[in-house]
């Protein structure tokens, strides 16, 4: 049921682990669904210079996770803005039907990420500090 | 990479020495068993025996009692729509379990939009239904009780002979779906007492696509499938003769060896769950430690989902199955474990494998490494597992892992 590419992302994933220094971290899903994924994001001149993952859930949950890294790393934020997580699916081959809606939400745990990053961006600017977290 | 195939509760191989038996049937012995002349008479005489030898395994007190049918599905169908249908001027009222296979529930389901109302008996935490439960449902609208010999997800055996003498107190028919134990667990029909019984041949080593329903003398049932006189008028079309004759010829082997296999099983079964729960922390036992069907273990990995679980174990070889909802097909995990209590989480982190008799305890070891390794690698993946790593973090998430 699923692609070649998904299995390739399941068994070995890419940067799975945490930035402890990380500018914006994000989170979507929810453990009663089964399915919860976080992104850590290290940013550079508005360009993604490191990424993280960390998911609990399916093989679909991971899979989009890890290529997700891949498809942004050394991408500008704005590049990553893009990214929906239609096209995660796409990049690897496709998913299961009932897995597009539940399983596929690593563009949201990014988009989250950065926006957590302009978020403490814009009140560091401001001469404040803040909180990097996006986790609600 | 040889294959250890860990999910008996789902099918088993056919035994060869059933297909063996069934072979004649779809050459040598094709006639219809409807029919007067020679090849016709052959099948009719086949069906006949098997009838006779499912009865006398399953202590039925006369052949006549057994009805083959197409699965052990469509045999709680005609259970429950049955007696539904020939007693709704009795009546309307069914009593079931909220843990009972869909074959069950759905059914259920279906008959409440027909005027039927139907009590889900809630289970406790091990998956047990109380019988003074059961007593304190019945109303004198309630024409039938239907409630699983034992679970196929969690392996809960219930107390069936007792839950029928209070069904029968109250003049009420009584069903059990017997799928998971027939063939599996001793078992004899007078001394469950029930009225009806469902079972299926690929349960227990036999083909797929066969399956029987036993129906009390005297208990009145609507059919379900019509355009024939086949299975005393309750069950039309051609028999699956050779089906039926595999379904008794592995009913036969299965209770040869019965009590044997199932204490090696038990065995088995109970030493997997102790180094399972010695080896990996944070590990739930689904379903009663010892009121549990032989080749049962079903546990809950804290902090992993289920799939994931078994996509590893199914690249090492393993075959076995989930109570998570990736795996269900719908957004929700188990209903069983749901109404045993479970969070969603830890019913999304759950694991069946299910012991057959040809698993050795050598290959339970190597499974029981493969899981060690496999949950370890996932819960170092889990946002869930960090959390709790961190003594609940300061973090705030949508929802906390139940402890």
């Amino acid at each position: 049921m699923y692609t070649e590419a998904v299995m390739d992302h399941f068994s070995n994933p890419r940067n799975v682990g945490e930035i402890n220094d990380a500018d914006g971290v994000g989170e979507a899903g929810n453990p009663v669904c089964g399915d919860i994924m976080r992104i850590y994001v290290k940013i550079e001149d508005q360009r993604i210079v490191d990424i993280k993952f960390k998911t609990f859930g399916c093989g679909a949950a991971i899979a989009t996770s890890s290529i997700l890294t891949e498809m942004v790393k050394g991408k500008t934020i704005a590049e990553a803005e893009k990214i929906t997580n239609r096209a995660v699916a796409e990049a690897l081959g496709g998913l299961p039907p009932h897995k597009m809606h539940c399983s596929n939400l690593a563009a949201d745990a990014l988009h989250k990420a950065l926006d957590a990053y302009k978020h403490r961006h814009l009140q560091c600017t401001a001469g404040e500090t803040g909180s990097s977290s996006a986790i609600g | 990479m040889e294959r250890i195939y860990l999910d008996h509760a789902a099918t088993t191989p056919t035994d060869p020495r059933v297909v063996e038996a069934m072979l004649p049937y779809f050459t040598e012995v094709f006639g219809n068993p409807s029919s007067i002349y020679k090849e016709g008479r052959a099948g009719k005489k086949a069906i006949d025996e098997s009838r006779e030898k499912v009865a006398r395994l399953l202590g039925a007190a006369d052949f006549r009692e057994i009805i083959f049918t197409g699965s052990g599905s469509e045999a709680d169908n005609l259970a429950i729509s049955g007696v539904a249908w020939a007693n709704r001027a009795k009546g309307n009222h069914i009593i079931t379990s909220s843990i009972e296979h869909h074959a069950v529930l759905d059914t259920c389901k279906h008959l409440e939009k027909h005027g039927f109302t139907v009590t889900y008996l809630p289970v406790d935490e091990y998956g047990l239904v109380a019988p003074e439960a059961v007593r304190e449902a019945i109303t004198d609208r309630t024409i039938l009780v239907s409630l699983m010999h034992a679970n196929n997800e969690v392996g809960t055996v219930q107390p069936i002979a007792e839950i029928s003498k209070i069904v029968h107190e109250k003049g009420v028919l009584f069903h059990t779906d017997a799928v998971q134990t027939v063939g599996s667990i001793p078992l004899h029909l007078q001394e469950l007492g029930v009225d009806l019984l469902s079972l299926s041949a690929h349960k227990f080593y036999g083909p797929k696509g066969v399956g029987a329903l036993y129906v009390k003398k005297g208990t009145r049932l609507c059919k379900l499938i019509h355009g024939g006189a086949q299975e005393r008028q309750l069950r039309a079309g051609t028999e699956n003769v050779a089906g039926i004759v595999g379904l008794a010829k592995a009913l036969e082997l299965a209770t040869a060896r019965l009590e044997e296999n199932c204490s090696r099983l038990v065995e088995l079964r109970d030493y997997f769950i102790n180094e399972l729960m010695s080896r990996i922390d944070r590990v739930k036992l689904n379903g009663h430690p010892t009121k549990r069907l032989p080749g049962n273990v079903n546990v809950s990995f804290e902090f992993v989902e289920g799939e994931s679980i078994l996509l590893n174990l199914d690249l090492k070889g393993i075959a076995a199955s989930s109570g998570s909802a990736c795996t269900s097909g719908s957004l929700d995990p188990s209903h069983v474990l749901l109404a045993m209590g479970l969070s969603h989480e830890v019913a999304h982190g759950s694991v069946r494998l299910s012991i057959g008799r040809e698993n050795t305890k050598t290959q339970l070891d190597y499974v029981l490494g493969v899981l060690e390794e496999t949950v370890a690698r996932l819960r170092e993946m889990s946002p869930l597992y960090q959390v709790q790593a961190s003594k609940e973090g300061k973090e705030c998430l949508t929802c906390t892992p139940k402890r």
